[in-house]
């Protein structure tokens, strides 16, 4: 009976360990352990770093006296502290662009959970067929290395003492910084009403600002309220102007009379440091024939950028603002060293553009 | 429960007035002065004595002045002085704050522009030693010292203890020291009068190399004022590889940045809402 029992156990153990196996894709993996086809190769890669495997993903490579493993580790988790870093690979799409009997070139779009929400990422990749099997070539990137210097960093940094709690009443305080919207656009979009615009530091030093709205109906009452949250850049130095965007999703803009804008500011202790330049900057269509803003960023100061986000203000021939996109970059900004941006906006807005503006906003593990 | 025990024993007092002992306080003393007060009757009673924010019980002998502590009418109002043996009898009288000794200034905003009118507010309030406010008119004089050697002033009554006056920022920035005293007392702010908007603002440039040196001329306000460091200046430069925007904050008085050539440039500053010159590059650099 005893031995009976164990078998028993034996049997369904087996059993539970087959079904987990063929349900975590068991099948597809060992079947793509050999890729037969360009694709299977691409993808076999993928899941294996998506798995943190990556001496098996590098193993994969066709091209790997040419690629040093860490930096194919950080094409995939970055570096530095960047977007990557505070990401995991959740899933990815692989499709062929052009294949013949030898190679074939692939584009795969890697789908990451970050903090900062989801972010896509779009790599053109090239396979060789390698004897019975196909294999990927992961393309070269050599990053340039700024040689070693000191960078002297002299700007101004702001720091505030308030009045303390124990301090009597009618003490001195140090005012709050005086901002202002200086523009304001509601938007009727597809699935939601957008409202955007403009903000300005009026002061002499730097604001921490967020912008608010509260969309009320036909008898004043409050349909909706929401925030810039990260679609503004928070910190805004003396005179400095940041675009800022807030979304009502669900609600449409005939039900709407009026909207109620707040700004608030707080004195915050901050830095004029650093300069990002913004370059090259151009409207244009992407590989998927989407209108994006690209250009590239150029960190002036000597401190790496952790998590630079790009927030673009389009106007119309009338200078209005009539679309605000932003974008988190998921390489972090070395000193000096240009990165490459892109902002989508849409199609319909895009045929209105008649310039724009660009700000930096950062995060940075020094500040946080 | 101060209130139960103060209305209980004004009914008693109100019901039985003819067969109680009496006290005979002053109608108007100030607060933290001892006093006394004539009473009638033989034997002891029990004074209590009821103010806004005071409360006391004591035995007292009959028919001699009762001492009333300073202690005891710190706080300024009405208070109610009752005296009970079998039936109990009550007094009013009213302490009156002891004269200015503390001010409170509120001067508001801590920064400013250079030549706004009636941009600074300037309240006193004016206080006795024990916190409370001294209603009776007093003259508090505001005065402003734009710098070291001058100093201007005007005077102004309070009502109700409270005196106020209202400012122009002076055409020069720089911190104002802004007092306002009443008697022996006073107090001191600082406002900080910055420069308003950049005014005339103005770029030039000079290539050096594969790039170009953009600067502005020393960013002043239309007072002459030179624009606080810090302020962001964006530079935007338009060529044949697209537009570049870098925002600058002002250093010594300047703003300055360098970017890449390439060919013909067209290059705008700005500060906020204000805009400076154009300028047109051929081939990199002027």
């Amino acid at each position: 009976m005893n031995r009976l029992l164990a078998v028993l156990i034996l049997v369904v153990t087996v059993t539970f360990v087959a079904i987990a196996w063929l349900q975590s894709g068991g099948v597809a993996r060992e079947r793509m352990q050999s890729a037969q086809t360009p694709e299977e190769a691409v993808r076999l890669l993928l899941t294996e770093a998506q798995q943190h495997n990556f001496d098996a993903a590098y193993a994969r490579l066709e091209n790997r006296a040419e690629v040093d493993k860490s930096a194919f580790i950080r094409d995939f988790y970055g570096s530095n502290g960047s977007l990557l870093t505070y990401a995991a690979l959740e899933s990815f799409d692989v499709w062929g662009l052009h294949a013949n009997d030898h190679e074939a070139t692939l584009r795969a779009k890697l789908h990451y959970s970050t903090a900062v929400g989801p972010l896509d990422d779009i790599r053109d990749l090239k396979a060789e067929h390698d004897g019975s099997t196909w294999k990927v070539v992961w393309p070269t990137t050599h990053a340039p290395k700024l040689a070693p210097q000191v960078i002297p960093v002299n700007y101004l940094r702001w720091d505030v003492i308030n009045r303390g709690a124990e301090d009597d009443w009618g003490v001195q305080n140090v005012d709050s910084p005086q901002v202002r919207i200086v523009s304001m656009n509601a938007l009727q979009r597809a699935d939601r009403v957008v409202v955007l615009g403009e903000i300005v530091n009026e002061d002499t030093v730097p604001a921490y600002v967020n912008v608010g709205a509260t969309l009320l109906g036909q008898n004043q009452q409050e349909l909706a309220q929401e925030t810039s949250f990260d679609k503004i850049s928070h910190t805004l130095l003396p005179k400095q102007v940041s675009p800022y965007r807030i979304d009502f999703p669900g609600m449409r803009l005939d039900k709407i009379k009026s909207v109620r804008m707040d700004a608030k500011a707080m004195l915050v202790p901050a830095s004029a440091d650093p300069v990002i330049e913004v370059s090259q900057q151009r409207l244009e269509a992407d590989a998927l024939g989407k209108k994006i803003l690209s250009g590239q960023l150029v960190n002036q100061s000597g401190q790496i950028v952790n998590i630079p986000h790009v927030i673009a203000a389009f106007y119309d021939a009338n200078g209005k603002v009539i679309w605000v996109s932003d974008g988190y970059i998921e390489q972090e900004l070395m000193p000096q060293i240009p990165v490459a941006f892109a902002v989508d906006l849409p199609d319909d807005v895009a045929a209105k553009v008649q310039s724009y503006h660009v700000v930096v906003n950062h995060y940075d593990r020094q500040s946080s | 429960m101060r209130l139960f025990v103060s209305t209980l024993l004004f009914w008693i007092a109100a019901v039985v007035p003819s067969l109680a002992a009496e006290v005979h306080p002053p109608s108007q003393v100030l607060a933290g002065a001892a006093f006394s007060m004539p009473s009638s009757g033989a034997g002891q009673g029990t004074l209590y004595l009821i103010g806004s924010a005071h409360l006391s019980k004591r035995q007292v002998n009959l028919g001699t002045d009762i001492e009333v502590d300073g202690d005891d009418v710190q706080h300024a109002g009405r208070y109610t002085v009752i005296l009970c043996t079998d039936q109990c009898s009550a007094s009013e009288f009213y302490v009156h704050p002891a004269g200015p000794d503390r001010l409170s200034l509120l001067v508001h905003p801590s920064r400013v522009p250079v030549s706004n009118p009636n941009a600074i507010s300037a309240v006193a309030v004016v206080w006795d030693v024990y916190h409370n406010l001294e209603i009776s008119p007093e003259t508090v004089k505001f005065t402003v010292n734009p710098d070291e050697h001058t100093s201007l002033s005007e005077a102004r009554t309070t009502n109700n203890g409270i005196a106020w006056i209202r400012l122009t920022s002076a055409a020069k920035s720089g911190v104002v020291k802004l007092q306002a005293s009443v008697g022996k007392v006073s107090e001191i702010r600082v406002v900080q009068q910055v420069a308003s908007d950049a005014c005339n603002l103005r770029i030039h440039a000079s290539s050096e190399s594969k790039k170009i040196v953009i600067e502005t001329d020393p960013v002043r306000d239309c007072s002459g004022n030179f624009v606080p460091d810090g302020t962001v200046v964006s530079f935007t430069m338009t060529d044949s590889a697209g537009e570049t925007t870098v925002d600058v904050p002002i250093k010594r008085g300047v703003a300055k940045v360098e970017m890449p050539a390439h060919g013909h440039a067209r290059i705008t500053a700005a500060s906020g809402v204000v805009t400076g010159n154009e300028l047109n590059l051929a081939g990199g650099g002027e």
